[in-house]
């Protein structure tokens, strides 16, 4: 036993080996993928592990696993489950026999995300199991109970965390790790893996038939539970029943709700012995659907009738206003403040001497009036530089271009997308675009990293998750492989040359490719590649500020001149910008 | 109203917050204090406005609400102000007399608060400016000004300087234990002036 200040995603890792994992898959994706790379950096490792190229993979490699019997944990983001969706349905027929936990962290406020889905929502439609922890230890000492559950009842069990658990810490009581011995074993019984038609509607009835006994485990294995305290009572979910608990007065009662399907009989019996019941949860009204199907003529308040929010995260300061709003007093009510106005904003930006931002700008230079579809990254904040028009989810720039290519709009339609979405999604619309025969620009970012996540390896890296040498795919051998004739590598740093290259491909008809290879700054800096830095030559700058609408954090404007701080990485490519040759290399003057 | 001792703790995402607060959290272990934390990841991270919230005896949850923070260490003078609604009306600021220009003051043309401005505004608070760059540079690295913050900032936290030390010791790279014991000290000794 060992008590550690943990970071929620590292708890729940350590969790796993406390439970003998013997299989990790999962595609990063914030508040995810802290899990996997905790798990990934563990010395005399006894389990499997792997980042996925994506999170369909990752599941049914995860399933294939826990089909053999061993225990096998699978990670991504809330909207990693979409990719997901269709293994996760039908797993739930099938079942499992080893251990399968399926984690998939949501995103309340899309602090790092495009949407605000709600994972249990996922669990009610799939009829797995699901468990929704209120904060880090709890995280923590759920995931040994939630391998045991899904051996218990054969099915997969869906761990919800969201970003106030994965990015949260906490001092965290620590078991013991446990090695495990299991090998694969897979039994052969084609009526419960070959889903036809006649074995499928056999499984879905079991499937069915095994909800009665699981919701009332959750509730025997205390991950549901109650204290009645008063005439009135406050049922809350995840991290907001952790916010309740610092609030609720004297008098009140109060429900926990950490697993789902919830019980109905148990939760009547619990509703029924109070006046009114008010329900905090995130996102989705997933517990107050089923208090408001056994409520009676109990009033309930909650968000079907405008006392809580459906959207974005809650706090400390949101749960007391809701509370005070349905009539229930609070501990003590926190002042109320305004932030001090028109502080300029600090938005993430593109580091210095980012490739994305020179590629933006080669591409904005010689397609001045296109369209430009983009995709899930760091490269989505090119939105800065106005040279992102859409994005809807991982590998969809190819696929709306082509979609837009078709319709007749006259502009051009030039997509952006990084290397490790193209392989996660990226290269079916490449197929399909070619094979269709679209009219359009493929920009693949290359830097060789999942950067926006953590810099983790995909197979354009040249290595596995576990450090392993694996030779990096080509990714102009896949194009060429798609169909596409024109596919054409070029370093964005050589703005000229890559202007040149984006003429090229726009005088062409058909789909065109262009790779802009270029390594992560991040990456560049900690494998100790030293360009050296550019400073302004106040002689020769004239301060037409054409550097300073490049965008780079590492240029800033003073005094009737540009001046480089030190953030610079020494790209040089402001330094090609410059009209007035005043960037130079320092100590090159 | 929970009994935790409130420390927010903001910057420019990469200046090393994140250790600010894992070094608190490590000293609570230590002393053997409950803690709870939250922090910025992902993709704000890059070159964004980063907070990292740590409760001290904190057994709820992990975020500070505004108006209620004890303490507030920023590592940018602009940074400071962005968040100093969070402290409390008695609460003490700790910040780094620099700052980062935001790259919005050149690309929106936004209107930038001058330092002085700045500091006459966060002198409602209990405030302590420092150069931490400057102290830290003297201490051995520029790298350091996260310890000397929380050494500044130690006299107020109910923590002993001596599992701050011991907290620091353990988190930062071997070879830079001294220059951050020193920075440290020196961050401490400037505190006490205050």
């Amino acid at each position: 036993m060992e008590r550690r200040y943990l970071l929620g995603n590292e708890a729940i890792a350590y969790a796993c080996l406390e439970a003998g994992v013997d299989f990790v898959s999962g595609y990063p994706g914030t508040p995810s993928s802290e899990v996997v790379d905790t798990l990934r950096m563990q010395p005399d490792r006894s389990y499997y592990l792997e980042w996925s190229v994506n999170e369909k993979v990752a599941l049914e490699n995860a399933l294939a696993a826990a089909w053999c019997g061993v225990r096998a944990l699978c990670t991504m983001k809330h909207v990693g489950l979409n990719v997901a969706a269709d293994p996760l349905m039908t797993s739930a027929y099938t079942g499992v026999t080893g251990g399968l936990v399926i984690m998939s962290a949501d995103d309340p406020f899309a602090h790092s995300s495009q949407n605000e889905q709600d994972t249990r929502c996922y669990a009610h439609f799939a009829r797995v199991p699901c468990l929704d922890p209120s904060g880090v230890q709890e995280a923590h000492d759920m995931i040994p109970k939630a391998f045991a559950l899904s051996e218990e009842f054969g099915l997969p069990v869906i761990f919800r965390p969201t970003t106030r658990i994965c990015h949260s810490k906490g001092d965290v009581e620590l078991g013991d790790v446990v090695k495990s011995t299991r090998k694969g074993e897979f039994h052969k019984d084609p009526r419960q893996y070959v889903v036809i038609p006649v074995h499928t509607r056999i499984l879905h009835k079991k499937l069915n038939e095994k909800q009665p006994a699981l919701k009332k485990r959750l509730v025997e294995l205390g991950f549901n539970h109650y204290e009645i305290k008063g005439k009135t009572a406050v049922i809350a979910s995840g991290i907001g029943a952790s916010y309740v608990e610092e609030l609720l007065p004297d008098g009140v009662s109060f429900m926990k709700i950490g697993a789902y399907p919830i019980d109905e009989d148990w939760l009547a019996g619990f509703v029924r012995k109070h006046e009114n019941v008010l329900i905090i949860e995130e996102l989705a009204p997933e517990v107050e659907e089923t208090v408001r199907q056994v409520a009676g003529t109990v009033p309930v308040f909650g968000k079907k009738n405008g006392y809580a929010p459906y959207e974005g995260e809650l706090s400390p300061t949101a749960v007391a206003a809701i509370m005070e709003k349905a009539g229930f007093s609070v501990r003590n009510p926190y002042p109320v403040v305004q932030p001090v106005p028109d502080v300029p904003a600090r938005p993430p930006i593109l580091c210095a001497g980012c490739l994305h931002r020179s590629a933006f700008y080669a591409i904005k230079k010689v397609f001045m009036d296109a369209i430009y579809p983009s995709d899930i990254g760091c490269y989505t904040l090119g939105l800065q530089l106005g040279a992102v028009d859409m994005t809807i989810c991982m590998g969809a720039s190819i696929t709306v271009a082509s979609g837009i290519a078709h319709t007749g709009e006259p502009r051009d339609v030039i997509c952006t997308i990084g290397d490790s979405t193209f392989l996660h999604t990226g290269i079916q619309g490449l197929l399909n675009a070619v094979y269709n025969g679209a009219n359009m620009t493929v920009v693949i970012l290359d830097n060789r990293i999942t950067a926006m996540t953590g810099h983790q390896p995909n197979p354009n890296t040249g290595a596995t998750a576990c450090g392993v040498e694996s030779p990096p795919v080509s990714l102009e051998a896949i194009c060429r492989a798609c169909g596409a004739t024109f596919v054409e590598s070029v370093d964005p740093y050589d703005v000229t040359g890559m202007v040149n290259l984006l003429h090229e491909a726009k005088k062409r008809s058909g789909v065109k490719v262009i790779i802009a290879k270029q390594m992560c700054v991040i990456m560049a800096r900690r494998n100790g590649v030293k360009r050296g830095k550019y400073m302004v030559d106040t002689v020769a700058c004239n301060g037409c500020g054409t550097c300073v609408r490049f965008g780079c954090p590492a240029i800033e404007f003073a005094d009737e001149n540009a001046r480089i701080n030190e953030l610079c990485n020494g790209c040089a490519v402001c330094a090609d910008l410059c009209p007035f040759g005043a960037i130079v290399r320092e100590g090159k003057k | 109203m929970s009994s935790s001792f409130d420390v927010l703790i903001v910057g420019i995402g990469g200046q090393g917050t994140i250790l600010a607060s894992n070094i608190l959290g490590e000293a609570c272990l230590i002393e053997n204090k409950p803690v709870k934390g939250a922090e910025t990841h992902g993709m704000a991270q890059r070159g964004g406005s980063v907070e990292s919230h740590i409760r001290i005896g904190g057994i709820h949850g992990p975020l500070i609400p505004p108006g209620q923070a004890d303490l507030l260490i920023s590592f940018d003078l602009l940074e400071a102000l962005r968040y100093s609604h969070y402290l409390k009306k008695d609460g003490l600021l700790v910040t780094n007399s620099r700052m980062v220009l935001p790259t919005s003051v050149f690309t929106q043309k936004l209107a930038l608060p001058k330092d002085e401005e700045i500091i006459a505004t966060l002198k409602k608070f209990n405030l302590r400016v420092l150069d931490a760059d400057k102290m830290a540079t003297e201490a051995g690295s520029p790298l350091s000004q996260n310890v000397v913050m929380l050494g500044t900032a130690c006299s107020a936290m109910p923590l002993k300087p001596a599992s701050l030390i011991e907290a620091v010791k353990r988190l930062v790279p071997k070879k830079t234990v001294e220059i951050n014991a020193k920075a440290f000290v020196a961050g401490r000794a400037f505190g006490g002036k205050c």
